[in-house]
């Protein structure tokens, strides 16, 4: 009789339990889009502001590229030897560039036009980056929904809608790697997590598959091959093995080493390089782990303890010789199997010290303490709480993000441009402590007022609604007021052991966990009331500074500068005007000689061969063009003459004040050729150890190529020569420039071109009769002099 | 020593009887791990014999070979009765899986053999 009330009692309420199911669902579903177009559109201001275009240096290569791609098709791609660039040496373009974000984006531009909506390549590449960071939030959805719950879920995705770290990286016209990357490190991530909780195969399958996209995509996925052994290694050891942690991850390493070996840029690195060794190390521990414990299934304790002694002595001895071999095959090579980025990571110290290539990008530097208000700002304080919730209860899924925020913190401490790795765990953490926040504040509140209305009497099944959805139908009275009691009995802090449901979502298995729970902890309701507000202003905050930094802070395309003035906004559209003349007024195969942060550009837009550009793989390359730039004139020409170059670009921002000029890189030009030609030595351009180029420089650093170059009449602009970025006047006023000539300088002195004189017909006669006795000797100490560079 | 040697046996003893004890499709499954992971050593030792080149190949061949033990493990896995986390699992379902993650790496083998 009892079954059937239950079930009688059960139907009614089952089906509006059902309809609040399915408000649920597509409230959630409402929301994520919501989100996706936010995400969207936050990145939209530099469109709105400038114009669609590509931003940036790193971009335009990846937009060559894709250009190439959309015009020859993948086979001509996959096999594509660029020899515009890298002049004489060119570049293997199918080799050495991570193709994930250039077939993409052709992929799209091809789908799109084969549906006749006529995009052009530059549309696309320009839209690519917010489209995948609206698949981001989506992503940081599901993979916080397998940690805490869909409320967390929502939370968290509409956080890295926002994050400015993330929209740094992803504006609309930053066509660079990271676009797609998150996007695919946060997928990875879901699918392994979703691979450890249900355990099934076919979750691992797709988790190798996306761990392929994302090698495809960015060098970065070393840290994913990293990050999972590391917490497979936590799971072991806390106790943690179970069948569904061999699922997930011993499939991921073979098929994900395979496919990483499949691109061109990865190859053989998979396997040799120490970047892996950590996954193969792991994957021979999670077997001897899986091994003894499907021993010690089939034995007995006693038995079992006997077979441990013998396997651990033996052991022990093969484990020593394993061991040994691998260290010595280790030690072997000079970085200990590291390739110079990643030692560049762990010790942070190294690339100052080895490779001045490295240290002398400016993303490569350690962030300042206010970068991270900057870029993950009220997050910043927000982690912290949802760690804290991560532990309460802690499963695998949480202990993996707690892991993944603490690496990705220690790296974004040793260089800014790692920030972009830390924003999304970042934001899954605020996103579970806010939930939870929200989930006390909003449960007390909802209590209290229950207790208001019914005046505390015994009744079943308002008191307790907000520990039932409406599928919970064994409201027994007893139960009820043992919750009141106790609940009334909690102390006022929120650190009990909480209730994982919100109300809007409705779960599953919700009796059961009704009666496990041992306590509610409930707030006043002013508390609650008081705390919910000044969460929403908190989150108020946030937003408005996401807002402000996509719109002011994150939006400048870097080709393009503006200026407020009185006479109201001033545009400097210098660079393009520079590579344009370039394009009409030079022959096609005239090579262009600039320092390296300009050659993407260069070849992107002015269609014309550069000698070094900001690939950066060749250091003694580019050390002769630092060289040149840092010696006189003769030298110089000399030098450039050898690598068949016809034009010089120099960038000065003296006349405007445009900081990032070449005379503000020129001591980098300075190290990076010294390092490779010890005849260039850094301490002869500083004067007292201080960078100038006033009227107290240095000799040397008044004569090199750079400054000449710079300087060339520019005392003709205002008599004086003052120099708007440095602030004082320059040193050498009045010179005349033997070797070169120049041919074009842009509206605002941005951009200067020079172009090399053609080698003289003769010697003058009179040189000639006065060296006629020391020819000899003369010539020889010129020649010593001559080729300082081989 | 000798009780060392005593203990061994009787340890074998058990793990025989043990292991005498399981159903036979989960001993086929470890009869297939133990014929992947035989291959495999071959290959090993055959690259000892005749050097690496092309390395390509002998990187998909090893690896397909542990590759198909991994996942026919997996499959043991899911499949056995006494695991209590799978029981919910047909066992059809987990042979599905199986075949679909060794057709992946089939397909990426191929790929890669050169």
């Amino acid at each position: 009789m009892a079954e059937t009330e239950a079930d009688a009692a059960a139907a009614p309420s089952a089906a509006p339990g059902r309809l609040r199911n399915a408000f649920g669902g597509v409230l959630c579903a409402f929301t994520l889009i919501l989100i996706g177009v936010l995400a969207f559109s936050i990145r939209l201001f530099s469109v709105i502001k400038y114009e669609s275009v590509i931003h940036e240096f790193d971009p335009y290569f990846n937009y060559r590229v894709t250009q190439f791609l959309s015009k020859n098709g993948i086979y001509e791609f996959w096999n594509w030897f660029d020899d515009r660039t890298w002049y004489p040496l060119g570049r293997v373009i199918g080799g050495t560039v991570y193709p994930g974000l250039t077939l993409t984006a052709g992929s799209i531009w091809w789908l799109v036009n084969a549906l006749n909506i006529p995009l052009s390549v530059e549309t696309v590449c320009v839209f690519t980056a917010p489209i995948f960071s609206a698949f981001a939030s989506w992503a940081t959805y599901l993979l916080t929904k397998e940690a805490k719950g869909t409320g967390a879920g929502l939370m968290a995705a509409a956080i890295l809608g926002m994050v400015p770290s993330y929209i740094s990286r992803s504006v609309a016209g930053s066509y660079d790697n990271e676009a797609v990357a998150i996007f695919a490190l946060v997928f990875t991530f879901y699918l392994y997590v979703k691979t450890l909780n249900t355990g099934s195969l076919f979750y691992a399958t797709l988790n190798a598959l996306s761990y392929f996209y994302m090698v495809c995509s960015w060098g970065g996925y070393t840290f994913i091959i990293n990050l999972i052994p590391m917490h497979v290694l936590l799971c072991i050891v806390t106790g943690r093995y179970s069948s569904r942690l061999y699922i997930a991850y011993a499939p991921l390493v073979i098929l994900g080493t395979l496919l990483a070996a499949l691109v061109p840029v990865v190859g053989f690195n998979a396997v040799l390089t120490s970047e892996h060794f950590a996954s193969f190390l792991v994957f021979i521990i999670l077997h001897v782990v899986a091994f003894v414990s499907y021993i010690k299934g089939l034995l007995t304790p006693r038995l079992y303890k006997m077979a441990m002694t013998l396997v651990i002595t033996v052991g022990m001895a093969v484990c020593f010789a394993v061991v040994a071999i691998l260290v010595a095959l280790v030690a072997s090579s000079p970085t200990k199997g590291w390739s110079g980025r990643s030692l560049s990571l762990l010790d942070p110290t190294y690339a100052s010290k080895y490779i001045p290539i490295i240290a002398s990008v400016s993303e490569h530097q350690p962030p300042t303490w206010p970068s991270y208000f900057m870029d993950i700002n009220v997050l910043a304080f927000l982690v912290p709480a949802g760690i804290i919730s991560c532990f309460l209860p802690l499963s695998d899924a949480s202990s993996f993000m707690v892991l993944y925020l603490v690496t990705a913190v220690y790296f974004s401490g040793v260089m800014v441009r790692l920030m972009l790795v830390l924003a999304p765990a970042a934001c899954i953490l605020s996103g579970i402590a806010l939930s939870s926040a929200f989930d006390v504040l909003t449960r007390s509140m909802k209590f209290q007022l229950s207790k208001l209305f019914d005046d505390g009497s015994a009744i079943s099944g308002n008191g307790s609604t907000e520990a039932t959805s409406a599928s919970a139908v064994n409201t027994n009275s007893s139960k009820s007021e043992n919750k009141t009691e106790k609940s009334e009995a909690a102390p006022k802090e929120k650190s009990s052991k909480k209730n994982r449901r919100k109300e809007k979502e409705v779960t599953e298995s919700v009796p059961a966990k009704s009666k496990k729970e041992k306590r509610l902890s409930v707030l006043p309701l002013e508390a609650s009331v008081i705390g919910t507000l000044l969460l929403i202003i908190l989150g108020g905050f946030y937003v408005v500074h996401c807002v402000w930094a996509a719109a002011e802070a994150y939006s400048a395309p870097s080709i393009v500068l503006t200026s407020r003035s009185r006479e109201g906004l001033h545009v400097f559209d210098d660079f393009r005007e520079a590579y344009a003349w370039l394009s009409h007024n030079t022959d096609v195969d005239d090579k262009v000689a600039s320092w390296w942060d300009y050659g993407y550009q260069t070849t992107a837009m002015a269609n014309r061969t550069v000698i070094v550009d900001n690939n950066t793989w060749n250091n003694t390359h580019i050390a002769t063009v630092g060289t040149a730039m840092s010696s006189p004139e003769k030298a110089a020409w000399e030098i450039f003459d050898s690598l068949d170059v016809k034009y010089v670009l120099v960038v000065f921002g003296g006349l405007v004040g445009y900081p990032s000029d070449d005379i503000n890189k020129f001591l980098w030009m300075v190290r990076i050729g010294g390092g490779e030609f010890p005849h260039i030595k850094e301490p002869d351009y500083l004067r007292d150890g201080q960078y100038r180029v006033d009227a107290q420089a240095t000799p040397t650093m008044l004569n090199c190529l750079m400054y000449k170059l710079c300087y060339y009449r520019f005392v003709e602009t205002d008599g004086k020569g003052f120099d708007r970025v440095r602030g004082y006047e320059i040193g050498k006023k009045h010179f005349k420039l033997t070797h070169f000539e120049e041919v074009f300088t842009t509206h605002h002195w941005m951009v200067r071109i020079y172009k090399l004189k053609p080698q003289k017909n003769r010697v003058r006669a009179k040189l000639r009769k006065l060296k006629s006795g020391s020819k000899s000797s003369s010539t020889l100490a010129a020649g010593r002099k001559k080729n300082p560079w081989q | 020593m000798p009780k060392a040697a005593a203990d061994a046996k009787l340890l074998i003893q058990s793990l025989n009887k043990a292991y005498a004890a399981t159903p036979t499709n989960l001993k086929i499954i470890d009869l297939y791990v133990l014929f992947a992971v035989v291959t495999a050593l071959v290959q090993v030792v055959y690259m000892g014999i005749v050097g690496s080149f092309p390395f390509n190949s002998f990187l998909s061949g090893v690896l397909s070979c542990i590759g198909t033990a991994v996942l026919a493990v997996c499959l043991r896995i899911q499949v056995n009765k006494d695991n209590k986390e799978f029981k919910d699992l047909p066992p059809e379902r987990a042979f599905a899986d199986f075949v679909l993650c060794n057709l992946v790496l089939h397909l990426v083998i191929m790929n890669f053999l050169g």
